[in-house]
């Protein structure tokens, strides 16, 4: 259903492709709207939203989700789904905060380069599990959290433990942009320019739209796999190390049931569930969205029961969009071909 | 005839019950009032008795290799030592309802004179701990209490009216004694910290409080992302907001993390419960004062100095009864055999370094 849509690389077929880009400039420019909606409404409730410190706090909260929600928008393009980066995050944040509290010297690049590895390491796993074990990343989610538990036990890393470095590094900004913003900017751009210009990235959405067809086209749809979840898990363990950097106290449980909030952003950006179409782009924008619900609910003084019936219903609605967008895009193909 | 049948057999099937069901009734009591492990201990108390030596003290605390327990069973070893009594520890590994249960049989086997335990589920070790109580055990629940009638006494940390007249005391000196105060809670059903957040509320009603205002309770759900988005909530919201008082470890660390980053720190003071670990960064940086938690350690103190008076016969339980718990000094069961510890201890930059929990 979704297969004729983005796998389709752009020289060919001029024509559908006004059909695609209008359909994209749609579902992204919806979630801009939205936004745009929300945070005017909520600025004449309460003109501090627009405060530069408020600002600022959304798009840090905004950093960490975003940049493991390129992570899954990039498996979800292959028809899978990573469930296992709450996990994730939680082991790397753990790992990356105990090795800077028995470490004071070790520098901020080392903790990221640190988080990514161990992240991608854990991917990698999921991937191989995945593809060749036929089992869902639904296992990993538990298993490593396990490990998490096991190794942490009870302790908590404090921010007390933790180097004034690490910690600044967490709230500071260079020219006025925070480090976490910073680099969720970075993350989103590297993965726009590999999903869209390079065969590496192209090769994703065909696999998301027919896995067959992939196979048959000589993709070689096992690599991919391997390699999509390993930036996934590589992403969340960027990600934990930002969260540590963040939060400053860490302990087990850091991250559980981050999993669905990542998937939800990936989603309501347009990043279809069954895979072959979507942007890392709008996956961002996803994050962005929910976390500025987030901080609207909490200005807006609304009873914190309705925030997850209105993650709820932007699911459902982004869902619901994505196949009546599907249909039509398929109605109209079909037209054409009957005409020629 | 074959309805008279049927109705004489009914009549002796329900005889046959009732008798059968009097007969565990009186088993029961019998049992009970043998073994002086009722409910009620109606057995007199010597408060002049003197304390044994040698006790032999178990704890059983909620799970192994959990900080906060091991750190509130080190607080009886302690106890034990100047008691001259014999300390051992025993427990799983997980936290879950029925896991005490072979510990507590174990522990009888090995004739021990007094149990302390931090009960998983309150009715799940209830069988188990009569059992013991039947074999002549004294039982303390210190923590998380055991079901009132399988327990000798209740160690409580804090009373929820001494926890919420400190966290009043603590925001009203921190606020000068007027202005805008808001809370920043775990969940919205979680029983303790509602229970703590009504005594506040009634506390604030008072006349002396009428200087305090509170504008919202905030809910955090102990995430550290929400509490981020709560606590900023509350700051945009309320501009004149002069103290958030965050009764709950993973909240209090949360906006102390928050605000010790944002152009807030020093104008909005931030007090609560929470642990001096945790807090220890943010004191030292001027963005925590004060807040406060009790002791896990006397917890552990006070059970074990509770279970040597109850072995000792110098207490067996009920309400008004007296006893010395060493440094602690004096205390009085209250009403269903609870021993509730004090008021919170007050940290600051003064004494935050005395402590490592």
């Amino acid at each position: 259903m979704n297969a004729t849509k983005a796998a389709t690389p752009r020289r060919r077929m001029a024509a559908p492709q006004a059909i695609f880009s209008t359909v994209f400039k749609a579902r992204e420019s919806g979630i801009v709207l939205a936004l745009i909606l929300l945070i005017a409404f909520t600025a004449t409730r309460n003109s501090r939203f627009l405060s530069a410190q408020s600002i600022r706090d959304i798009l840090l909260g905004t950093a960490i989700l975003a940049v493991l929600a390129v992570g899954q928008a990039i498996v979800m393009i292959t028809r899978n789904i990573d469930l296992s980066v709450g996990s994730v995050l939680g082991l790397s944040a753990f790992a990356v905060g105990s090795l800077l509290r028995d470490n004071q010297g070790v520098p901020v690049i080392v903790a990221l380069l640190a988080g990514l590895v161990l992240g991608g390491a854990c991917g990698v796993l999921n991937g191989v599990l995945v593809r060749f074990g036929q089992v869902p990343a639904l296992g990993t989610l538990y298993a490593l959290r396990g490990v998490n538990y096991l190794w942490a036990g009870g302790q908590q890393i404090n921010a007390d433990r933790l180097p004034e470095s690490f910690l600044d590094f967490g709230n500071q900004a260079i020219l006025g942009v925070p480090w976490l913003v910073l680099i969720g900017l970075v993350v989103l751009a590297v993965a726009t320019i590999v999903l869209r210009g390079y065969r590496a990235g192209r090769e994703l959405y065909a696999m998301g739209s027919s896995p067959q067809a992939a196979e048959l086209a000589g993709i070689k749809v096992s690599r991919n796999t391997i390699a999509a979840f390993l930036v996934s898990g590589a992403l969340a363990g960027l990600a934990g190390v930002l969260f540590a950097a963040r939060f400053g106290t860490i302990d087990a449980a850091a991250g559980t049931g981050y999993e669905l909030n990542v998937v939800a952003a990936a989603v309501v950006g347009g990043v279809a569930v069954f895979g072959g179409s979507g942007t890392v782009w709008g996956a961002s924008l996803g994050a962005l969205l929910l976390t500025v619900i987030g901080s609207c609910l909490a200005v807006l003084d609304i009873n914190q029961f309705w925030q997850q019936a209105i993650v709820g219903a932007l699911i459902l609605l982004a869902i619901g969009a994505d196949r009546l967008v599907a249909s039509r895009v398929a109605r109209a193909l079909r037209k054409r071909d009957s005409h020629v | 005839m074959t309805t008279m049948t049927s109705r004489l057999l009914a009549g002796v099937l329900v005889a046959g019950l009732v008798g059968s069901l009097a007969a565990c009734g009186g088993t029961t009591k019998d049992s009970a009032g043998a073994n002086s492990g009722g409910t009620q201990s109606t057995a007199a108390a010597d408060p002049n008795a003197a304390a044994k030596q040698g006790v032999k003290m178990a704890f059983l605390p909620k799970q192994l290799n959990n900080p906060y327990s091991d750190i509130e069973v080190s607080g009886g070893k302690t106890a034990l030592e100047e008691l001259k009594g014999e300390y051992k520890l025993v427990g799983p590994n997980d936290a879950s309802a029925s896991s005490q249960v072979s510990y507590i049989n174990t522990l009888i086997q090995q004739q021990q004179d007094v149990i302390g335990i931090a009960a998983n589920d309150s009715n799940a070790v209830c069988p188990s701990l009569n059992q013991a109580r039947g074999a002549g055990v004294k039982v303390v629940a210190f923590d998380s209490d055991a079901a009132r009638d399988c327990r000798d006494v209740f160690v409580n940390q804090a009373s929820t009216q001494g926890i919420g007249d400190k966290l009043v005391e603590l925001a009203s000196k921190l606020a000068g004694g007027s202005g805008e105060v808001a809370i920043l809670s775990a969940t919205p059903n979680a029983t303790n910290q509602n229970a703590w957040i009504e005594v506040v509320r009634a506390d604030l009603a008072k006349p002396e409080h009428s200087g305090l205002k509170l504008v919202k309770i905030a809910y955090g759900n102990d995430d550290d992302q929400k509490s981020f988005q709560e606590a900023q909530g509350l700051l945009q919201s309320y501009p004149n907001l002069k103290v958030i008082i965050s009764p709950t470890t993973v909240g209090i660390a949360a906006a102390a993390r928050y605000l010790s980053s944002s152009s807030y720190k020093g104008k909005v003071a931030l007090t609560g419960l929470g642990t001096p670990n945790q807090l220890r960064e943010y004191v030292k940086n001027g963005t925590v004062t004060e807040f406060a938690l009790w002791k896990p350690a006397d917890v552990g103190y006070l059970a074990a100095y509770a279970g040597v008076a109850l072995a000792s016969g110098q207490i067996t339980g009920a309400q008004g009864q007296k006893f010395k718990a060493g440094r602690l000094g004096d205390y009085t069961i209250g009403a269903n055999g609870e021993i509730v510890l004090g008021p919170p201890t007050v940290f600051d930059s003064a004494n935050i370094d005395n402590f490592t929990f």
